[in-house]
């Protein structure tokens, strides 16, 4: 790995972090690892801090690991790396709200997750009480004298998350669209910063609810790194065939959501029932139908009975029964597919640039999949196809989607046909505990992208800090711009088809 | 089970209600967990339509706002207006375990409490969170609860 390579003969490596090596470099080697995101000869996957110094993970795609560079800002300043990247915008402006870092030379110094409401500034660095009434936002401006201001949110018409969209439209055509975030915003790294592992788990498994399987297993995987843990094969399987089984869950009710918001509720109804059939069975075979708390650093907090396997193995061919006609539904439906096709395109070049994870990034040529690369227990052991496509429309999100569907249940296939006997948990004795801080990173996969966690853990064995990082964080401003050019009714529709999470966005 | 519910609400329902009672939900700063469960109540295994609760697109033609999540102090401004925008009688039921206390997000700095720390809450649902048959009957509880008027 050449960024590794460089960094070795530069930089100091920082041996208590788990699995992958971070490098503590100097300003000269922040800028370094800057100017490597900004070329494309490596990818910015994580962008973070822990009030003393700014993190950042970068991989170089087919990435076989992460490489984390960080660097000490004692004067609470640091090299903007927004100012190259753009992708880091946000993330920069998050820091700087939670921690009161400042990135010097920053192109955008407007708060982000801070909306003024807290009644203090800097809640996780050195802060200090504030009016808490709420600050004007100023969006940018997009003038002229046909175009109108829309404003929509942050409560929505739906039963989904709360956002605003600030729309400049000329008639019917969309100039700009710019989103403000943060509304959901609850806090969470500063609740995780002293907590007990298990109840930072339970945390993590509530940064978005949709996808708590993949949470958990990403927060499980950076503890058991950091603290030299492996877990029982059986876990393995049961975690893959619990994420598949969320991945499923979320296709379907998008897939059919996404259908419900060009007006064919056909599909809807029926996507709906497979959602709602996955659910049961997770129910039943879990005792939670989203299996919240399922994964917990160690293992699993509860095993799979042998009608558990029973009932998995019924699900898959009631799935495949019913799914593939309603794919061919939507391949046979031209006002459906007049919707979707070529609606709301975004680039290969911005999604490269942006490192844009999951369908987002498949459905424009970005064949990134963290089950495959880094890579993770069990994946690696199965065979798994990642579907790509290259129109970047909604059809082709769309499309992905249905592709990943017939993989998920494959692997489920696959994971059941390989269900060792033995228990799904290794304690964590306290005896495992270092007499110094530990630090574990690690990247899943969830079914809207690569979640990635990084957890540093105290030597009493709580959680000093830990930071997790959507996929949305790179998939929102990949909206903004598909969005362009596209009328204000379609809006939904490609919103849909991109689903990002608010909540894991807004932490 | 929800066949049990079902013929209890459609005979309360249309005693009460005349068969019409308009929802609005808010996410005040949930995980996102309830809202997926919420949307349950609208496939066609529940299809809470048949009994005339429908959720509505705008709080000015709710009966009754449904909010999840610990209110946020984000969102606190936009659930006030969301409530002060619908119109009398109203009830207002808090869903999940965040929206009873704040559940595990409960002391943090940017969230206000449970739903009942920024409105009058008429019906907690609980859960982490709660499936569609407690929905169910959450709403039934209070469809048998809000007899003519308040």
């Amino acid at each position: 790995m050449d960024i590794k390579e460089d960094l070795r003969e530069r930089a100091t490596v920082v041996e208590t972090q788990r699995p992958w090596s971070r490098f503590a470099v100097d300003a000269d080697g922040w800028r370094r690892s800057i100017l490597a995101a900004a070329q494309g000869s490596a990818t910015m996957v994580g962008l973070w801090s822990d009030g003393g110094a700014i993190y950042m993970a970068l991989a170089e795609e087919p990435a076989s690991e992460l490489v984390v560079v960080s660097l000490a800002c004692p004067d609470a300043h640091f090299p903007s790396v927004a100012l190259s990247h753009a992708p880091a915008q946000r993330l920069e402006r998050a820091i700087a709200d939670l921690y009161g870092l400042v990135p010097d030379e920053s192109p955008d110094t407007r708060p982000w997750l801070d909306h003024g409401r807290w009644g203090l500034s800097h809640p996780l660095g050195q802060h200090q009480a504030v009016a808490g009434e709420g600050a004007p936002y100023a969006f940018r401006a997009a003038e002229g004298a046909p175009l109108h201001q829309i404003p929509v949110g942050p409560v929505h018409a739906g039963i989904i998350e709360p956002g605003h969209f600030r729309f400049a439209a000329n008639g019917e055509t969309i100039v700009r669209l710019e989103a403000r975030l943060g509304y959901v915003h609850k806090g969470i790294e500063a609740l995780m910063a002293g907590a007990p592992l298990a109840e930072a788990c339970h945390l993590a498994a509530r940064v978005s609810g949709d996808s708590t399987v993949a949470y958990a297993t990403a927060f499980a995987r950076a503890v058991e790194a950091a603290l030299g843990i492996s877990v029982p094969e059986r876990a393995h399987w049961l975690r893959a065939i619990m994420a598949e089984l969320e991945r499923l869950a979320n296709h379907f009710g998008d897939i059919g959501a996404i259908c419900n918001d060009a007006s064919f509720s056909l599909m809807h109804a029926h996507c709906g029932a497979l959602r709602e059939r996955v659910l049961r069975c997770s129910g039943s075979l879990f005792g939670h139908r989203l299996m919240m708390d399922m994964v917990v650093p160690g293992g699993l907090a509860r095993d799979l009975d042998h009608d558990g396997e029973r009932h998995l193995t019924a699900l898959l061919a009631d799935i495949r029964l019913h799914f593939p006609p309603l794919v061919r539904l939507y391949d046979s439906t031209a006002t459906l597919q007049d919707r979707t096709v070529t609606t709301g395109i975004v680039k290969a070049e911005l999604v490269r640039q942006y490192g844009a994870g999951g369908f987002v990034g498949r459905a424009s040529g970005r064949a990134f999949d963290a089950r495959r690369s880094p890579g993770y227990a069990p994946y690696l052991a199965l065979d798994l196809d990642i579907p790509v496509r290259h129109e970047g429309d909604v059809d082709a999100r769309v499309r992905v989607r249905m592709d990943e569907v017939d993989q998920s249940l494959s692997i489920i296939e696959q994971c059941l046909g390989r269900l060792t006997r033995e228990p799904v948990r290794t304690d964590l004795a306290p005896g495992r505990l270092a007499a110094e801080s530990r630090e574990g990173i690690a990247l899943v996969e969830g079914f809207r992208g690569d979640i990635l966690v990084w957890v540093r853990i105290a030597s009493d064995g709580t959680v000093a800090c830990c930071h997790l990082r959507d996929p949305s964080w790179f998939q929102w401003p990949l909206l903004e711009a598909a969005i362009e050019g596209n009328i204000v009714a379609d809006f939904p529709l490609c919103n849909k088809s991109f689903n990002c999470s608010y909540a894991g966005h807004d932490l | 089970m929800l066949a049990e519910l079902a013929t209890r609400l459609a005979a309360v329902g249309r005693r009460k209600l005349g068969r019409s009672l308009s929802i609005r939900e808010v996410d005040a700063g949930s995980c996102n967990g309830c809202e997926l469960e919420i949307h349950a109540l609208n496939n066609v295994y529940y299809d809470v339509e048949r009994f005339g609760l429908r959720f509505v697109a705008s709080p000015r033609h709710a009966d009754v706002l449904m909010v999840t999540g610990p209110v946020t102090h984000n969102m606190r401004q936009a659930l006030e207006r969301t409530y002060h925008a619908t119109p009398d009688p109203k009830w207002v039921v808090a869903v999940g375990d965040c929206g009873f206390n704040g559940g595990v997000f409960a002391g943090s700095y940017a969230c206000v409490g449970g739903v009942s720390a920024v409105l009058p809450v008429d019906l907690h649902i609980r859960g982490c969170p709660p499936t569609p048959i407690a929905l169910l009957q959450g709403l039934i509880a209070l469809v048998e609860s809000c007899s003519e008027g308040r």
